[in-house]
């Protein structure tokens, strides 16, 4: 260690060389280190863009290339043609949307009891909203097809106090399917509501109070604006998350109810097409697209500048 | 670690550093040394470049060019964990999920030392710290200053070759950090290790350090022991930066610098630059004077008016606006046989500058 | 917003709130009795206690195959899944990229494309490039697609309120990069971790439509296996499958919720 502590000067040339050496090395020291880092997303890059991104590219060709493999829009035409096409477009939107305003009339009261419920009550109260949330879809269709059967609960119940004289059919149609699917879809709709109640501020609804606004006007002049960013996210996402719902309309619905999910599974297993199967998985996408866009746009504008 | 003591120092060597980040130039082309063993601090404004130097110096930002050796070795290309530097960050950064003890044994750790050896270096540098008791706590039960004393050890004690602290002070009330201000100094007295302090606070700088760098965009502005950057700044910016002045522009006669035509007494005649240059006023340096007469001997006079008069405690503070329109700071210790002739505001008065007080600082471009 | 309006005036709004929470919760617990009746048909209330259901999944092959491939496809996401989306979470943290926003969103947009175009998607993939089509690997690397935005997220909102100066306090003590996120980084994101395992090992087990494409016969998931039954013949069997599927799928985030909570609320206690 002794020569270590004599302070180096070098003379100008051999400075020179250093500095240029250096200034190499770290050109290449920080290349190296993108790298790395680079490699560490790619195993995640890979098994995201071999699986899906790339197949969804690939299905948005195959979409344009009719049975006789000719480039042309056959696909597509087909959905004007075809009354079942038309029938099951018509369906799909029909059950999202009234799947959707159902959500909405149920979950805006959770959330807002939620968003006002002090803290040991809103804990337990998170928790049974949560609680379906972690569910599997499949257990909480199956426990639907229980209570909702000719003999199950509802029908029972219903017969015995009178108030029709047979059971009704619940189940295996468009009713069931309802049913089953606002069940899964109410917590999507609590979730982000609930998010933006909570950050309103109490203040403001004691200060319209203060104002003499009776607590129906203050909820509708001022709580009813200020929630609205969460209450359009929720409900664009839970709409689009109707679009492509397989599950229940499948196992609820009994072969009657129709849904693009459905059409596609069929198109492909029953037919072995994947024509008019790309087509429609395009036109479900581009609508979910749509959609999160809409919704991204609209929260954009609906958030109160701060 | 009375071990410590007896390690050689090592000196640094900065040179042609830079760092850009694309079009902004955060350090640029700078050049110093630090000698063994001594305490030098990087000052600057926030934004000045100097925590990027500090962390090209650690490793954690790469230049763009230049070098940095340690003992005559290029370092620049190593990566933090191999430069054996003892860092201390702003916030501490001690691990929550370790006690104590276990945060200043976890270099010795890394570094394969035996359990017994690492027990006894871990107890001694806690000693060292005041801390000898601590090592079983948890680091949520340590205070602010308990907190930076465990940051200090857990950097010393694997013995760096050098130390680097980023404002080490600056999470801890005012009290306590100058009561830390003597304590590191006083450490660093015992352990003799190079070490390079980050700070934007100027008083600390000039109680810690052997040496001063400041720093302004990114440009060393000057380096000198405290009292030579708090005598003899170079810029506008220095002078500025340590302690507080007012400053008057001058023009030139016949060879001679001028403030509204009258000549001065300067204590270094030789400057006579290109630059604009002006005078430095330090508060504390000008003087009450009663007429005329003192503007003879080894003195410049200047008159004015007094506009206001603010008390500051242990002071009082002056604003006087000079006849030649520029207006100036006086400060006057608070005491009796000061108070007592104490002009008031709305006065006309003289002041004194000694011709050794009289100093010309570059004009900032 | 307490004190101007009464608890009695609100008697409509817990009533309400009461009604849904009961259709939320109500449902999802009823397979439980349902799977200890002694009654051949789905009854409910069930007439009698039996473990004859039980005693039919533990003895169908069907039912046993199908729950070992769910446990090993869960467990093997759970492990990719983690691995890749912790890396790739680091990598996104750590690392000023101009592409890191395109990175992170690619590897999040899973949880917007539905799944069954996800799924066609991955049944056209391994149609053509054989060897994964019905078997576990292929299954797991499936589902690690639908796992991985889950991992993303939660590493993401980790790291956010992580102090990375303590990795860097790391390596300036010696570490080398690996070492500091192991030792300083890694034991402080443990619950994130966990949560991002925990997550991706239920969203596998769960899965159902990717499955339904890409796995059958020997290899056939239990979601599978349970949707095929329920479609074709419904019986009590099915109410036993769904009781042990929604222990597996509830009793861990609780078990999680309450040890994060109680961690939680230690650390507080430390710190004050």
């Amino acid at each position: 260690m002794a020569q270590a502590a004599v302070l180096q000067s070098p003379s100008g040339s051999s400075k020179t060389i250093r500095l240029e050496q250096n200034r190499e090395a770290l050109e290449k020291d920080k290349r190296a280190e993108a790298r790395v880092m680079f490699h560490l997303t790619v195993p995640a890059l890979v098994i995201v863009g071999l699986l899906m991104v790339a197949p969804i590219a690939w299905l948005l060709s195959m979409s344009f290339v009719a049975p006789d493999g000719q480039l042309s829009l056959e696909n597509y035409r087909l959905f004007f043609a075809e009354p079942v096409y038309r029938d099951m477009f018509l369906n799909t939107f029909k059950i999202a949307f009234i799947v959707t305003v159902l959500c909405l009339l149920l979950g805006y009261p959770v959330a807002y009891l939620l968003a006002i419920t002090p803290a040991p009550w809103s804990g337990l109260l998170m928790l049974a909203v949560l609680m379906p949330f972690w569910t599997s879809t499949l257990v909480r269709t199956f426990s639907w097809l229980i209570i909702l059967q000719r003999n199950g609960l509802v029908n029972s119940a219903l017969v015995g106090a009178g108030l029709v004289e047979r059971p009704i059919p619940l189940v295996h149609n468009m009713t069931g399917t309802i049913i089953g699917m606002v069940h899964i879809m109410v917590p999507f709709l609590i979730l982000p509501l609930y998010a933006s109640m909570k950050a309103i501020d109490g203040n403001l609804m004691r200060a319209a109070a203060n104002l003499g606004s009776s607590p129906a006007h203050a909820f509708a002049r001022v709580y009813l604006p200020l929630s609205m960013p969460g209450l359009v996210a929720g409900t664009i996402m839970v709409f689009v998350m109707c679009l492509g719902f397989y599950i229940t309309p499948a196992l609820l619905g009994g072969g009657k109810v129709k849904m693009i999910a459905q059409r596609i599974e069929e198109s492909l297993s029953l037919y072995a097409t994947w024509g008019p199967a790309a087509a429609l998985a395009v036109l479900l996408l581009l609508m979910t697209a749509l959609c999160l866009g809409l919704s991204l746009m609209l929260v954009r504008r609906l958030t109160p500048e701060v | 670690m009375a071990t410590a003591s007896t390690t050689t120092a090592l000196p640094v060597l900065v040179q042609s550093l830079s760092k850009h980040f694309g079009e902004v130039r955060a350090v640029e082309d700078i050049t110093f040394d630090i000698r063994p063993g001594e305490f030098l601090t990087l000052l600057g404004p926030s934004g000045s470049g100097k925590t990027t130097l500090l962390m090209m110096i650690a490793g954690f930002s790469r230049p763009t060019a230049g070098s940095i050796q340690i003992a005559g070795q290029e370092i620049v290309h190593l990566p933090p964990h191999k430069r054996n530097i003892g860092m201390v960050f702003q916030n501490y950064a001690l691990f929550p999920h370790m006690t104590v003890g276990e945060n200043v044994a976890y270099p010795l750790r890394l570094r394969g030392v035996g359990k017994a050896e690492i027990k006894d270096r871990v107890q001694r540098v806690l000693d060292l710290v005041q801390l000898g008791s601590y090592a079983d706590r948890n680091i949520s039960q340590l205070s602010g200053g308990q907190r930076q004393r465990i940051a200090l050890a857990r950097a010393i004690v694997f013995e760096p070759k050098i130390l680097l602290m980023d404002e080490p002070l600056s999470a801890l009330d005012k009290q306590l950090r100058e009561t830390m201000q003597i304590e590191i100094r006083s450490l660093h007295d015992r352990l003799g290790m190079t070490t390079i302090s980050v700070t934007h606070d100027q008083r600390e700088a000039l109680t810690m350090s052997d040496r001063i760098a400041v720093f302004s965009k990114g440009r060393l502005a000057q380096v000198a022991t405290p009292s030579d950057l708090y005598e003899h700044p170079e810029s506008q910016f220095v002078a500025e930066f340590i302690g507080e002045s007012s400053f008057l522009p001058l023009e030139e006669k016949n060879g001679q610098w001028c403030y509204n035509g009258r000549p001065l007494k300067l204590a270094d005649d030789g400057i006579g630059a290109a630059d604009t240059m002006l005078l430095m006023l330090r508060p504390e340096r000008l003087r009450w004077t009663e007429d005329n007469a003192a503007a003879s001997g080894d003195g410049n006079q200047f008159t004015g008016q007094v506009r206001t008069v603010v008390f500051q405690g242990e002071s009082l503070l002056f604003e006087v606006m000079l006849d030649g329109g520029h207006t100036v700071f006086v400060r006057m210790a608070n005491r009796s046989e000061n108070v007592r002739a104490l002009p008031q505001a709305g006065q006309s008065v003289a002041l004194r500058l000694e011709r050794a007080d009289a100093r010309l600082v570059r004009a900032e471009g | 917003m307490e004190s101007y309006v009464s608890h009695r005036s609100r008697l409509w709004l817990y009533i309400l709130v009461g009604l849904v929470i009961f259709y939320l919760v109500a449902p999802s617990l009823i397979v439980i009795p349902t799977s200890f009746s002694s009654s051949r048909s789905l009854s409910f209330p069930p007439p009698d206690f039996s473990l004859r259901w039980y005693r039919g999944f533990f003895g169908e092959e069907k039912w046993l195959a199908a729950t070992w491939v769910s446990l090993r496809v869960a467990f093997g996401t759970m492990i990719v899944a983690t691995i890749t989306g912790v890396a790739a979470s680091y990598a996104l943290h750590v690392s000023g990229f101009r592409l890191n926003n395109m990175v992170r969103a690619t590897l999040i947009s899973p949880l917007a494309v539905p799944s069954i175009l996800i799924a066609i998607g991955i049944f056209f993939v391994y149609a053509r490039i054989g060897g994964l089509l019905n078997t576990i690997p292929g299954i797991i690397f499936a589902h690690c697609v639908v796992a991985m935005p889950f991992v993303i997220l939660t590493m993401s909102a980790g790291f956010n309120s992580y102090d990375m100066t303590q990795e860097m306090v790391a390596r300036s003590l010696g570490a080398n990069r690996f070492k500091a996120f192991r030792t300083v980084t890694l034991p402080q994101l443990k619950f994130s971790v966990v949560t991002s395992m925990l997550l991706a090992f239920l969203v596998s087990f769960d899965e159902l439509i990717i499955s339904l494409m890409i796995s059958s016969g020997p290899v056939a998931t239990l979601p599978r296996v349970t949707f095929a039954t329920l479609r074709d013949d419904v019986d009590p069997t099915l109410a036993a499958a769904s009781t042990l599927m929604l222990i597996v799928t509830t009793v861990p985030p609780l078990v999680l919720h309450i040890v994060t909570s109680r961690a939680k609320r230690k650390d507080r206690r430390h710190a004050g």
